[in-house]
């Protein structure tokens, strides 16, 4: 089998399982109506435990290193003032890129 | 299920261009990465019909980026297919999380809203969502989520086909690809409202940067796991 017929097998099958992953629950939606208070707090944890199971590696970790005191980390936690300051997604960026940048050339 | 007086009611144009606008300062994160989507297939040996094929058919950045490394070592289907899976797993508590706000929605309406869902369209929707009321929304939920949705999948799409074209020609000073977990810190602060929800975050990303080794990025998924048990624990402590 070649290289392209390969990676058409795992586009197909891959969206496949992708697509049902992204509408297991939303498809069923109808059934969750009326939502259960637990459902409800459950749900609740969601956003706050999956981005920031998204946000730290993130932060903490170049190039597959736990770096504490680096460029990314310092950045990270000045974008974190921002973002609590503000709320704004773009001065959030901005100003954590530019801090990336910042302390790159400070710390060589 | 109350539906919302029609002289109140949100316009769909209008809330899909409010989505629209609530995207456009994350669209900074997601050029460089769909870049990379872009080439890395052609760092995979593969061609600009399969870059795209990717893209439109998972539509999923890091497992793209996952199973294309895969190929390009000459991985098996199966094995490439797989990790794709596991690291769009947490889809499915967005899938959840978001489908909780779309009950009234249509069937036709669920399966694009399925197709289209995404970290950004998930966070940006849900944000929106908790910030207005159930009664009197400044916006329509699915026509908002849609111009979020939509409009990150064109993006995306368009820098795939850059990405292909222009190859490795994308300067790296500025690490641009760092605009990504920026956009996610912005979005996590909003959603910490009291302990559990502090406690679900401070878990989510422990575990999770603790996880980080694991092969398959699933890392993720299990921190995610614990902070939602972590902070569902809490809630019902108080309680009891």
């Amino acid at each position: 089998m070649s290289a392209t017929q390969t990676a058409w097998i795992v586009i197909v099958l891959g969206g496949i399982a992708t697509f049902a992953i992204r509408g297991s629950f939303l498809l069923v939606a109808t059934r969750l109506a009326e939502l259960p208070d637990t459902t409800r707090q459950l749900l609740r944890m969601i956003p706050a435990a999956a981005l920031a199971a998204l946000v730290v590696p993130a932060l903490l970790r170049t190039d597959g290193e736990l770096v504490l005191l680096g460029p990314r980390p310092l950045a990270g936690v000045v974008a974190l003032g921002i973002a609590w300051w503000t709320r704004s997604v773009l001065a959030t960026i901005a100003v954590g890129l530019g801090a990336v940048v910042g302390f790159e050339l400070l710390l060589g | 299920m109350a539906r919302y007086d029609t002289d109140t009611a949100p316009s769909p144009r209008a809330s899909f261009r409010a989505g629209a606008i609530a995207v456009s300062p994350v669209l900074l994160g997601i050029v460089p990465f769909g870049l990379v989507a872009g080439v890395a297939a052609t760092e995979a040996g593969l061609g600009l019909a399969e870059a795209v094929g990717f893209s439109v058919v998972v539509f999923a950045g890091a497992s793209q980026l996952a199973a294309l490394e895969l190929l390009g070592t000459g991985a098996p289907a199966w094995v490439a297919i797989m990790t794709a899976a596991v690291i769009n797993l947490r889809m499915a508590m967005y899938s959840a999380s978001i489908g909780s706000y779309m009950t009234d929605q249509s069937l036709p309406r669920r399966l694009v809203a399925s197709y289209l869902l995404t970290d950004q369209a998930y966070a940006l929707s849900l944000a929106r969502y908790q910030r207005q009321g159930r009664t009197r929304p400044e916006v329509d939920r699915f026509w908002f989520y849609l111009g979020t949705a939509l409009v990150l999948w064109m993006v995306w799409q368009i820098t795939t086909v850059l990405g292909v074209v222009v190859g490795g020609a994308v300067p790296e000073a500025v690490p641009l690809g760092f605009a990504v977990p920026l956009t996610f810190l912005c979005l996590l602060v909003p959603t910490v409202t009291d302990r559990p929800t502090l406690a679900a975050a401070l878990v989510g990303g422990g575990v999770a940067l603790v996880a980080a080794p694991l092969p398959a990025n699933l890392g993720m998924p299990l921190g995610a796991g614990a902070g939602v048990v972590v902070g569902y624990a809490l809630v019902r402590r108080k309680r009891s």
